[in-house]
Order: structure tokens, then sequence, then C-alpha cells
């Protein structure tokens, strides 16, 4: 697993209380992790913190699993 | 007119975070207040509060009992104190398995004077420092008055009225009796019914410094602070927590064969037209609430056995109000108690009313009147009145009375007494 992975789902542990097991790399946010709207507003807002990202309001939109989110940041950090 | 009765209650207090524990601290004559340990407040008006104490002290609160993690990182602490506490009461009356048909018929009337004020203080200071892209989405419905109601309506499903009382100190008790009259007018059976309040952050202490309402000089024995009647009180001590009733209509609680705490049986209402936030001077305000509610309950006043003061500690609301209920009383004021258990937990303002109502009814239910703590040296006029100083006291208690009052000059009365 890579370093963002860790990180980015150490976050939605934390941010939405789910058991780490149950957040794996297909895990959809809302399907399957139980967030709504708003908590992937803020799940976008915590990624921006951690990896010194800008995810604007059209990418954030379509990040709608755990992978969609590291994959994003790899391709935008630094 | 429908009857109402309590069925259950919930407490969440700086001194038990459930009904009994609060309940036998208080009557063993415990204080609640210490240094605040949220933040650091040496160089603040005051720094000490009467605060809920953690999950691992001996009487902590532990929100992860009743409220999600995901909900206690969003929502500010009066409403996970207003939701544990409305568990607790809905447990309490047995009534965690609602049908449908009885759910249609159940409401919220839970209130706070202030809100969520240490978020609204920490995404300020995120948004100054950060912009407005880094403050939470869920910063407003974190903070509304009205989302205990609305989390508690949510996650038990009371679809009916939705209601919450902002009357500063008054909240509580103008809460109770608001729903007392829902279902009275029958607009529901079965009301969940109180406030909350956790204003210990720094904004909190500094603004109510600022109007000079705390107690200032007991930086090293706190727990001699509020000392409601006594010659040497300065302010009163800021709490926080959570006070909330089941309420239900008589015959629907009998029909389930429910225990029943107390009746509702009187409400008064009152504005001072005065100050904002002095009280009158002659305390006609009090004077009009109490005899209001007197009035409806059809009680005498004779009839009255032990009074909740509001008795906040401030120089002069506790005298005032003592001679409100000195006029209304008559000779009978030399029969009662009447004692401010704020000497013990502190101010819980928009919780106040609700908390001390629940205390009333423990009062009549054990027949023992919680005492004043502190008060060593009562002001002149409180002569010919047991104000129950430093311990409880074992007597009759049939029927109580519960004063607050408010900034703004906002008053509330309840009288209840036992079924």
């Amino acid at each position: 697993m890579s370093e963002t992975a860790d990180r980015v789902k150490k976050i939605v542990v934390e941010h939405l209380g789910v058991e780490a097991e149950k957040v794996t790399e297909d895990a959809s946010f809302i399907d399957d992790l139980g967030a709504d709207s708003l908590d992937i507003v803020e799940l976008v807002m915590a990624f921006e913190e951690e990896f010194g990202v800008e995810i604007p309001d059209d990418a954030a939109e379509k990040i709608t699993t755990v992978k969609d989110a590291i994959t994003y940041i790899d391709e935008n950090q630094g | 007119m429908r009857r109402v009765v309590v069925t259950g209650l919930g407490l969440v207090t700086p001194l038990g975070a459930d009904v009994e524990t609060a309940w036998k601290n208080i009557v063993a004559a415990k204080s609640g207040a210490g240094t605040i340990t949220r933040f650091d407040a040496t160089d603040y008006h005051t720094n000490y509060a009467c605060e809920v104490k953690p999950a691992d002290h001996e009487y902590g609160f532990d929100p992860g009992k009743r409220v999600d993690h995901k909900i206690q990182r969003q929502v500010d602490p009066f409403i996970i104190y207003g939701i544990d506490a409305a568990g607790q009461a809905i447990e309490d009356a047995g009534l965690t398995d609602m049908t449908d048909e009885q759910r249609f018929r159940a409401g919220c009337s839970i209130g706070s004077g202030i809100g969520g004020l240490p978020g609204i203080e920490s995404e300020s200071l995120v948004l100054a420092e950060k912009g407005p892209k880094r403050v939470s989405p869920h910063f407003v419905h974190g903070r509304l008055i009205n989302l205990i109601s609305g989390q508690v309506s949510i996650k038990y499903g009371l679809m009916g009225p939705n209601h919450a009382v902002v009357t500063a100190c008054s909240t509580g008790a103008h809460s109770i009796g608001d729903a007392a009259r829902m279902i009275a007018m029958d607009d529901a059976d079965i009301m969940l019914a109180g406030g909350a309040e956790a204003t210990i952050c720094p904004i909190g202490i500094a603004g109510f410094g600022q109007a000079r309402a705390l107690s200032t000089e007991f930086r090293d024995e706190p727990w001699r602070a509020s000392r409601p009647w006594d010659q040497g009180r300065d302010g009163f001590v800021m709490g926080e927590g959570a006070g909330i009733v089941v309420l239900e209509e008589y015959e629907h609680a009998k029909a389930r064969g429910a225990k029943i705490y107390a009746e509702v049986v009187g409400y008064g209402l009152s504005g001072d037209a005065y100050h904002v936030t002095a009280p009158h001077p002659e305390g006609s305000g009090a004077f009009r609430s109490m005899q209001m509610a007197m009035k409806k309950s059809g009680l005498d006043v004779s009839d009255i056995d032990y009074i909740n003061a509001h008795g906040t500690s401030t120089p002069l609301g506790d005298e005032l109000e003592l001679g409100a209920v000195r006029k209304l009383f008559g000779n009978a004021i030399g029969d009662l108690s009447m004692s401010s258990t704020k000497s013990a937990i502190g101010h819980l303002l928009g919780g106040a009313g609700a908390v001390e109502s629940i205390f009333c009814i423990l009062a009549m239910r054990d027949q023992i009147a919680p005492p004043t703590l502190n008060l060593d040296n009562p002001s002149e006029n409180c002569a010919g009145v047991d104000l129950v100083p430093h311990k409880a006291k074992e007597r009759k208690i049939k029927a109580v009375l519960n004063n607050s009052f408010g900034f703004g000059g906002t008053n509330a009365s309840l009288v209840m007494k036992a079924v």
C-alpha cells in the first residue's frame, strides 16, 4: 500500500468513524461508508490540508471512492 | 384540559452524567466547581467554573455512550450533552420502542440560551487565519440552538412538534412549560423537553466577565465561589450540561403502565420590561411569573413545600427573588424550604431551569430538600426563611415551585406536584 493510501485511509476512518477494514480502495464514500455530501466536502478539506494540494469543486465532485482520492492526490501533489 | 405528567429524566451535569449520580452528589453537598481545564484562563476575569468532567473521572461524561463518533466531531458540546440527556430520558420512560402511531404524536422542545459558542469562536479563528474554504461544512447545523431537537427527533423518529426555546437563563423552564402546553392543547402525547448549555470557552468567560456577571474572588477555593444569599457572594459560577424530561399526557402514561414522577400543574411567564441584565428592583417580573404559575396550578401557596430558586449568587438577584417569594407567599414562607442548587453545579444558563426541575422532582421522590452550599452568613433580608444551608434536609415535599429568570428580563416559573 502506498504512503498516500495509508494517510487517506486514516483521515477517512477519523472523519467518518468507520472501521479501518471497511475502508478499502474500492469503497464508495456514500454507498459503503455512510457519508453524506457534506461529509465529502469535509473529507476533501482534510485531504487538501494533509497533502498540501488544491482540489477544486469540479474535481472534488468526481472523487466518489477511496481510490479516486488517492489517485487525484498522487497525480496533483507537489 | 389534558393533564401532563413527567415519566422520564435525563441529566448531564458537573456532578454526574446520569440522574442518580448527579442527585447523590447534590444531596451529599458536593461542589462541581474547579479551575477551568478547557483552556488557560489565568489572565481572564475568572479562572474557575463547573465543568462536566471527562469520561475517566469518577462522575465523568462519556460522549461515546449515546452519540455517534461522526456527530461528536461535527457538533458543539451543548448538542452532545442534549442528545445524551434526551436518550437517558427516553430510556428511563421505557419509550425506546415506540410505534409509528406514537412517534407521530411525540415531539421535542429542547432549547439553549446561547447555543454553539465554542464552535462559533473556533471556526471564526479558522476563517480569520485560513480563509472561507477551511470553515467546516457542518459549522451552521453543528451550532444552531434547535439542533438538539433536530438531532433527537432524527435519532428516535419523533415526528410531532419540533421546537426550541431561546430565552437565556429561562430557556429550560420555558421549554418544559411550552411543551406541557402542547400536550395539554392536544398537539402531542409525548414531548422531550429541556435545555442544554456549554459555553465554558474563552469568549464565553470573557463575555460574561465583561458583563460583570461572574464570580471572580475565589481563585484559590473555587468550591466556595457559588454562595447564593450569602453576604460574600460576588457573581455566578458558570456551569454546563443538560437536563431533559419526558412529558406525557396522563392517560397515555397510565395506559402503558409508565412510572409517573410528577404532574406539571402550573406554568407562569412574564417580562420585566426594565433592563437587559439587571432584575427589576422590586422583583415584579419574578412575582408575576410565580403568581401566574400558582394560579394555574389551583394550589394554595401553603401547599408548596420546596422552591428551587433561580438563586445565581449575584449581588442583586438573590435577594430580589426572595423578596418576591415573601410577597407572594406571606406567612406561608415560614413553612417551606427554598434552596439554590447552583451553589453546587453553577449556573447552567439555558440548561438550568430543566436541570433544576429534575432536582425538584427528585426532592419530591426522596422527600429531601437539596442544600444551598456556602451559605455561611445570609444577607439580612433572608431572616425567617429556611434556605437549607450546607446540608440536605429530610422533610415532607408534595408540591414544588421552580424559578428561572434570564437576561432581557424574561421569567418562567413551574409548579409540579406528586401524583
